[in-house]
């Protein structure tokens, strides 16, 4: 085993000390003066502090964002408005480093995957989407020469969208590239714990001279996004647990408000046995220990057939093994920072359950920073279905292991959950990807390969997943007025 | 008729009942309820669904769903053409019925019942084409064959339109069938008749028993243990007209995530089809040494 010298990645963005809610194209403090912290969660170090939206400047920004829409956006032909999501994406594309550092300090992800895939990805949607904006004609079958004149489908107008602390920088260009390409405005509200790229990116749109109020970012915490679903605006996008997804689809009950939920998952990874073993252990780790285990979509359930089972677990233990957990802002680092004390405390907890459930488990040997909040990749063996580790989204490096006979018995136990996210199948016998890929009920199936996106490529899930999708030409469906 | 002369003829009356899972049960609950036309005439009794009733269809239509949505997109548009043919050869029939629960002159009753024919054929044409419109393969940036296409939600309630007994039952039923759901439907409450007598249709149509399951009964009633039912996957409000009502069953559908469509919803047949679809996309390697994934 080589020895690895710490890689510490240089580049240091410029964080100032204090952030305000971007409003109307502005940085103001919150009405009632409220203000919270954010955490360096790999040292426990205070970032910056941040204003923090409540009621008032909710409703500010929900009618900054009318104005624009109503005065500026909506109006604008699709091929200005085209263009300022490319201005966007490739500034975006121009500053990558920095926002891939401040997200690795804010979030705790490693360096490695903010630098390779959170910005770079998010970049794509905006340039993916900015070629929309004048095609919206196109964007929905059978919706062309409808209406007079054969009129483009319509924005819904102000979208409130609230999104999670996993993905903060992709989240928000999962939300806001679509919505704007279609001629929306949006009110956005990044996580709790991981606002600062959120805000960077405000300040990035004032760099491109967006006109004020078509983007809004208000920070803050659960309060802030209920006033937000609560407000006049005419659609909500939501990403994060199945809990707070089913409040807010009961709160726009019986309003005008569209809505789409992307929710949790408890996604079954299929490994049959004539299967490339050393390829799917690969992508039992991706799937599992991709950005902590904090997805929403990550293979967190590996069902792997009997016959196979053994070498299968024995090379993916060798394989966590040289996994490398600790600096985020190391190049070297696979695994870094569990994202809160609350979710550590989440993930420490369900890990315990599963012991005293009864399941074996198991731990590579490494060693943790003293400070900060960390997680050791953690695969549990032995698990039966009825476990709360097989059952509940645990959202960390846990993985639950599960085994099978058949390919029957595969899709049933796949399939035994109220999710409905994703899914992964490995096997080399192409019949048997699209015969497992037809049964499973996920909105995603990876065939040998896990946790990949892209901006034209449509996610979401079925069941209490949620519903709509992001990406692709089915992704404008949950912005437009069809 | 109360003089004491002796009919020619003795008219048989038909008992109209629910159909779940291709049978045609009264209600497990005994009771019925009378059904008259818009001038007072009674018609008939037709059985009053209950909470039980409508958990045993959706039963029926969850059994039904994966074999259904198996079957070729060849198989179900020639199923629901062979339902547009069964109703043609009973047009007459059906005119009838819809003129006496709606008061509509002969000649709009048979106009409309004959517009629903024309409706099941169109949606029988769809089957087998509109996941390539909505489908497709997708440009990704890397080494991946990657493409999305419709899937049928599942099980679907439809609470029917009240007014618009048959036309707008089979506007609403047809599309979702048509992509692969099974569905639960509620008739209208005064006007269910058209609806029962449509299960005869279905059933001589080689359409697999539990894949339509129509009930009569109380909207209010028998529409919330739809609504909450946690293996329904979405809901149609589009006969519910009590606004408190389909905001009151919204919420009871958001407890399981249930894709609600909302009451007034107009659009293409398209657009109907897209309403009881999700799409799924597969990734699929298209190189030999493509990657697992991220950058471990």
């Amino acid at each position: 085993m080589f020895e690895y010298a710490p890689a510490p990645e240089s580049v240091r963005p410029q964080i100032k000390e204090h952030y305000g809610l971007f409003i109307d194209g502005r940085f103001t403090d919150a009405a009632d003066g409220a203000v919270f912290k954010s955490l360096n969660p790999s040292t426990e170090e205070i970032l910056f502090t941040v204003a923090e939206a409540g009621e008032a400047d909710v409703r500010a920004a929900v009618a900054a964002a009318r104005r624009a829409q109503e005065a500026v956006w909506g109006p604008m032909s699709g091929t200005e408005r085209g263009k300022y999501l490319f201005r966007i994406a490739r500034l975006l594309q121009e500053r990558a480093r920095e926002f891939a550092v401040a997200e690795s300090l804010d979030n705790g992800k490693p360096i490695k995957e903010t630098r390779d895939f959170d910005v770079p990805t998010a970049a794509q949607h905006f340039f993916y989407h900015a070629g929309w904006a004048d095609k919206l004609a196109f964007a929905v079958p059978g919706f062309a020469g409808q209406g007079p004149g054969g009129a483009d489908p319509k924005p819904l107008g102000v979208v409130g969208q609230v999104i999670p602390w996993n993905f903060p920088i992709l989240m928000l260009a999962w939300k806001i590239a679509p919505a704007l390409a279609c001629g929306n405005t949006v009110v956005l509200k990044p996580a709790e714990t991981t606002p600062l790229t959120a805000l960077m990116f405000a300040e990035l749109c004032q760099e491109a001279d967006l006109p004020p109020g078509v983007v809004n970012i208000l920070p803050g915490a659960g309060a802030t996004g209920s006033a937000l679903v609560n407000s006049p605006v005419d659609k909500v996008a939501f990403t994060g647990s199945t809990a707070v997804g089913r409040a807010i689809a009961k709160a726009v009950a019986g309003s005008k408000k569209k809505v789409t939920l992307e929710l949790g998952g408890k996604a079954a990874n299929i490994v049959f046995d004539d299967a490339a073993i050393d390829q799917a252990v690969e992508g039992i780790v991706n799937g599992i220990f991709f950005n902590q285990g904090h997805v929403c979509c990550a293979g967190s359930r590996l069902l792997v057939q009997e016959s196979v089972a053994e070498e299968v677990l024995a090379r993916l233990k060798e394989r966590v093994s040289t996994l490398r957990v600790g600096d985020p802002l190391d190049k070297n680092t696979d695994i870094g920072a569990i994202n809160s004390a609350e979710q550590l405390a989440r993930i420490t907890g369900l890990a315990k359950v599963g012991e005293e459930e009864g399941a074996d488990v198991w731990q590579p040997a490494c060693d943790l920073p003293e400070r900060g909040f960390w997680f050791r990749p953690t695969v549990f063996t032995g698990v039966q279905q009825s476990m709360r580790i097989a059952q509940e989204e645990i959202f960390g490096p846990v993985l639950s292991v599960l085994t099978f006979r058949t390919p029957d018995e595969a899709i049933s136990k796949a399939n035994n959950t109220p999710y409905g996210l994703s899914a992964g199948v490995w096997t080399e016998k192409g019949s048997k990807i699209l015969w497992a890929a037809e049964r499973l009920r996920a909105g995603v199936v990876w065939a040998n390969t896990f946790n990949q996106f892209d901006a034209a490529s449509p996610f979401g899930g079925l069941k209490e997943s949620g519903y709509g999708r992001e990406g692709g030409r089915q992704g404008l469906e949950a912005y437009l007025d069809v | 008729m109360s003089d004491n002369t002796l009919p020619d003829r003795l008219r048989v009356n038909k008992t109209y009942k629910l159909y779940v899972g291709g049978k045609f049960p009264r209600s497990e609950s005994g009771r019925s309820y009378p059904v008259s036309s818009p001038d007072g005439t009674e018609l008939a009794n037709a059985a009053q669904a209950s909470r039980k009733d409508a958990r045993d269809a959706v039963a029926a239509a969850r059994k039904a769903q994966r074999p259904w949505a198996g079957q070729t997109a060849y198989l179900r548009g020639q199923i629901l053409y062979r339902a547009a043919e069964m109703l043609e050869g009973r047009a007459g029939q059906f005119a009838e019925e819809v003129g006496d629960a709606t008061g509509a002159d002969p000649h709009a009753a048979l106009a409309s019942v004959e517009q629903a024919i024309d409706r099941l054929v169109h949606y029988a044409g769809w089957t087998d084409k509109y996941t390539s419109v909505l489908g497709g393969a997708n440009p990704v940036a890397g080494p991946y064959f990657n493409h999305t296409k419709p899937e049928p939600l599942g099980v679907v309630a439809v609470l029917a339109p009240q007014d618009d007994p048959f036309l707008g039952l089979i506007e609403a039923v047809a599309p979702a069938i048509a992509a692969g759901n099974t569905v639960v439907v509620l008739a209208s409450e005064s006007k269910p008749l058209p609806a029962l007598s449509f299960g005869e249709v279905l059933a001589t149509s080689d359409l697999p028993g539990g894949v339509v399951n129509l009930l009569s009964g109380n909207v209010a009633e028998v529409a919330p243990h739809l609504a909450s039912h946690a293996d329904v996957n979405g809901i149609d409000l589009g006969g519910v007209d009590d606004a408190g009502l389909a905001a009151e069953l919204e919420a009871d559908a958001a407890g399981t995530l249930k894709v609600v469509r909302r009451p007034g919803r107009a659009g293409t047949s398209l657009d109907l089809l897209r309403q009881w679809t999700e799409y799924k996309t597969v990734w699929h390697p298209a190189g030999m040494a493509a990657a697992a994934g991220g950058g471990y």
